[in-house]
This record gives C-alpha cells, structure tokens and sequence, in this order.
C-alpha cells in the first residue's frame, strides 16, 4: 500500500509517460489519460488486489478491471509498466509496429493484464457483467471493475449492461464512469446531454457514488474505497468520477483538443515543466 | 452413389437443444444464454435441467455477446442462442471484438438461418451470416446437415477451444445421418462418390444435394457430394480428395468473337 503523497508522485510520473508516449507515436489520446490518471495509480497500486507478476487470463482470485474506452492506452500502459506487468521501456514502443502496446487494447501479442480487446465502444460494461457472473458461479469473492468515459454512455449497449446487472443483482460490480464532460466532437452537454447521471443509474437499480473531483487523490482513495463497501448488497456500483480531461497541465486542461491530439516536439517540454520526474522518464 | 434413406423429419435447433444438455452433463462448466428465445432455440431442455447455469438476458443480443465473453474468461463455456441474424449481423461489431479479436471460447447458436424462416419475411432471413462469421479471426463455423449432426456438432463445438458458430435452420428437415457419429471439426465429410461432378453443401442444402445426385445419376451423370465443415481445412475422411483429368474438348465450334485474332481466350 502506498502513501497518498507517493500515489501522487506516481501519477505526476504516469502523466509524463502519457505525454512522451504520445508525442513519441505522433499520435494517441493524451486527454482522457491525463484526467484518469489519479484514478488509476490509485486502482492499480491501492485498491485492487491482483499480483502483476502472476498475471493470469481467467483472473481466479484477484479483482479484475475492463477499461470499456479502449482509447486510453497512455494512461493504461503507463500504469501497468509502472506496477509492474512489463518493463516501463516497452512504453518507448507505443503505437509502432509489431508492439504489444497497440494504440486500443489487444489480446493477440499476449500483453499481460490485458483480458479483452476494446475500442469499439460501449462493450466493457457488458463483458464485465459476464465476469462478474462467472466470479459468482466459481465462487470467487473477488471484485470485477469497469471503467467508461461519459462520451461512451451514448452507447445503447451500456443500458442494455446497466439493465441487465440492476436486475440480476449483480453486486461484485463497481463500474465508473469518466465524468469530465468531454467528448470529440464537443462537451457532452452539447452532443448529448446526460441529464441526471446519477438519478439514470440509481433507476437501473445502482448504487452510485459521487467522486466530485477525481483529480484530488484522497478523493479518488475514499470514494472508491466507498464503492467497495456498498458491493456484495444486492445491487452493483456506479462511481461517477468528476475529472477535468487533460489534468496536470495547464494549457491541455479543461477542453476536448488533446481527447484525439497530441503536443507537438516543441510544446512537449513546456507541459513536462510542469510535471517534474518523480521515477525516472523510460 | 451412396444411397441415403429419409429416417425422419426433425429440426435442426432441436439437435443442437439435445447436445446441448449432453454437453452439460459432460461438462458443468457449460453454460447457456438466451435473449428471450430459449424456446424457440431449443434451449429450453437445458434451462429446465440447469437452472443455475442458465442466464436469460432479455431481448438484448449485444450485451449479451459481451456477458458470454466476461463468462468465458472464469473458465465457463458458454453457449448463446437466438435467431441467426440477431446473433450475428446485429452483432457483429461485439462478435469481433470480444470474442473473435480476442479468442474468446464463445459458442454461437444462430437458429432459424437463411431462408428456412420463409413466412417472417426478408428481416428474418439471414442470408449474410456465414459469410460474416467466416472472414473473423480464430472463428469456426459449422453447419451441420440434420438433426443428428447438429446434436453431434454442438458436442464437438463444447469441446473444441475458440469461438464457434453453429448455424441452424427452423423447419423440419430429413434426418438421414447416422445417430451418434462423432463430428469432427475441420473434415469435409464425402458422403456420395462420383466421378463427373462434385456437388458442395452445407446444412439444409445437403440433403437436396443427395436428392440431385440421385436424379443426375439416372440420366447418367455420376456426382460426388461433400459436405465441408469449417473454412481453414479440407480433409476428407479417408483418402484425399483425387483430382480427376480433365476431360479432353474438340475444338470450339463457335465462330471467333468479333475483332479477335482467332483464339479462344474467354467467353461466357
């Protein structure tokens, strides 16, 4: 278990990998990672119990995390290499042919902690559900985790999970869902409005938990911590996690520019000024 | 020419329900999922002997594509079923990712295929889904030709590790495959010899292949009927297919075509 003030120096870490990674391929989603970046240290090294070293396919006697906005991968990778399922150089290969390090996640080249390719959107919820089902039928009192952007409720095939795991009790489940209110094309509110995301889900027969900024890493440790508990009571868990999409660095804060973009060789340093190594850069 | 004699008519969907629950006896980590169609699919037999191991999803299909490959992950087979158009075109983009891409033991019953489901109209008759499920990385398709192959096909699907598809039709067929033989994934099965003509087919299609064959050979023409079972491998049972010589053509009685040299290069 790490300290607060050592999960934040891993996520400033994870932050400059997304950026260099991103920068190093010339292409990436750096927005979404940056945001998600704290929820993830926090996940990966706290609150999820599983052994990157063992890593097995059918995740017998660990808790599981489906990541359903494949897009991600910075920040996905990052913290995998950093928790150590494979070397942090293999980030050097991001995005560049023949890695395992695809630009959405996949399962072919046998990366381990990756269980399910995504990318096309609004699937993970689903194949989450199956897990947490299969974990019931074995017996295994471990937990299953989703993670979704907001952009991605737009999917129908999310309702269809979210009606299934309220109605079938599907308790061992904690989804969480990026609430930045970012999306490609514009904010979320302008594409498609979410309404009230907690009420929807609370109508599907969630629980839900409100992180209200998923950027504060104690925030993020006692909602989910929060979430944990309200499991195994007959109803699965929904963390709507309040994040800004490019956190950490000013000029990438707060808009949808970096979601599919990235910094350029030039402006690279003058993000990474602001993020000091805190690990040592791969 | 091997004679074939017509035992019975029966469904397809209902072999497939009775390997099924065979498959569950064999194997308690066989699992079923249905989207509001387990009778219809015949997965009805299985859901009334296990209970626990049966997930009704709800009219649903793309959710539950993804439950089946979370499910197979822990180590369970599982087994879903619709109407073969809602389990694959409606589906596809699931099918390949979760369980194609990813090499997903999902098992994949598509009942009421093709035009077997004449009366509901074109909505209902998938003709695409073969083609759809066999261009998908690590997907099998098999197509089984009567009921007692579509019983020994879905115990050979439970036991082979990867995604499979098993495409059944609606209607009562003849049933004239022998009880109990062992499907085996990846032969062609040679079921008449001929020398002249080779006629392919699959499912439903195969029984009327044999009846063709019946009829060519009264006329004199003697046709060799296969059944293929998966895309990736032709093997026939026993000895390997021979290619006949081809027979030798006089010279084209047709006039050149029009502004040719006079060589015959192609013509229709």
């Amino acid at each position: 278990m790490k300290t607060t003030a050592e999960l934040q120096q891993i996520a400033t870490q994870v932050r400059r990998d997304i950026l260099r990674m991103t920068t190093n391929a010339k292409s990436g989603h750096p927005g979404g990672s940056l945001g998600t970046a704290d929820w993830f240290v926090a996940m990966n090294f706290n609150l999820m119990d599983f052994d990157p070293k063992n890593f097995t396919m059918s995740g017998e006697g660990e808790d599981m995390l489906f990541v359903s906005q494949g897009h991600i991968t910075p920040v996905i990778y990052s913290t995998m290499a950093r928790r150590g399922y494979f070397p942090v150089s293999e980030l050097n290969t991001f995005r560049k042919f023949g890695t395992r390090l695809q630009g959405h996640p996949s399962t072919e080249h046998g990366l381990p902690g990756i269980r399910m390719a995504s990318g096309s959107l609004g699937q993970g919820m689903s194949v989450g559900v199956g897990a947490a089902l299969g974990k019931k039928m074995t017996g295994d009192k471990h937990l299953v985790y989703t993670m979704h952007g907001d952009g991605e409720l737009e999917e129908g095939q999310i309702w269809e999970a979210a009606m299934f795991a309220g109605a079938k009790h599907v308790d061992n489940l904690i989804a969480t869902v990026d609430y930045n209110n970012q999306q490609i094309d514009a904010t979320v509110d302008e594409v498609m409005t979410l309404g009230d995301l907690k009420a929807k889900f609370e109508s599907f027969l969630w629980k839900v938990v409100v992180i209200d900024n998923g950027n504060d890493m104690q925030q993020v440790l006692d909602g989910m911590a929060k979430a944990k508990q309200m499991s195994g009571q007959g109803s699965p868990v929904c963390v709507l996690l309040k994040t800004k999409m490019g956190f950490g660095v000013d000029f990438m804060q707060d808009t949808n520019k970096y979601h599919g973009s990235v910094l350029s060789a030039d402006d690279l340093p003058k993000a990474l000024a602001q993020l000091p190594e805190t690990l040592g850069d791969f | 020419m091997t004679h074939y004699e017509k035992q019975s008519s029966k469904e397809l969907r209902a072999g497939m329900g009775e390997g099924l629950v065979e498959a569950g006896r064999k194997n308690e980590n066989v699992v079923a999922l249905s989207a509001d169609v387990k009778g219809s699919v015949k997965m009805d037999g299985f859901a009334k002997e296990f209970l626990e191991r049966f997930i009704q999803c709800g009219i649903a299909e793309a959710n539950m594509v993804g439950i089946a490959a979370g499910l197979s992950l822990c180590g369970k087979v599982p087994f879903i079923g619709g109407f073969a158009e809602f389990v694959t075109g409606r589906v596809y983009d699931q099918i390949r990712q979760v369980v194609c891409y990813s090499n997903k033991n999902v098992k994949i019953c598509g009942s009421h295929a093709g035009i077997s489901l004449g009366e509901d109209g074109a909505t209902h008759q998938t003709m695409e889904d073969i083609a759809l499920m066999k261009v998908l990385p690590n997907m099998t398709v098999l197509v089984p030709a009567d009921f007692n192959q579509a019983k020994a096909a879905t115990l050979a699907a439970a036991e082979h590790v990867g995604p499979v598809y098993l495409r059944l039709g609606r209607s009562k067929m003849p049933c004239f495959l022998p009880e109990g033989e062992k499907f085996e994934i990846g032969k062609a099965q040679l079921l008449s010899e001929g020398t002249d003509v080779t006629l392919f087919a699959c499912g439903h299609l195969v029984w009327e292949a044999l009846q063709a064959a019946e009829m060519l050979e009264k006329v004199g023409i003697s046709c060799e009927v296969i059944c293929p079972q998966d895309r990736r491998r032709r093997h026939l049972r026993g000895a390997p297919l021979q290619r006949r010589p081809r027979r030798q053509r006089g010279p084209d009685p047709r006039p050149p075509l029009p502004h040719s040299d006079g060589v015959r290069r192609c013509r229709r």
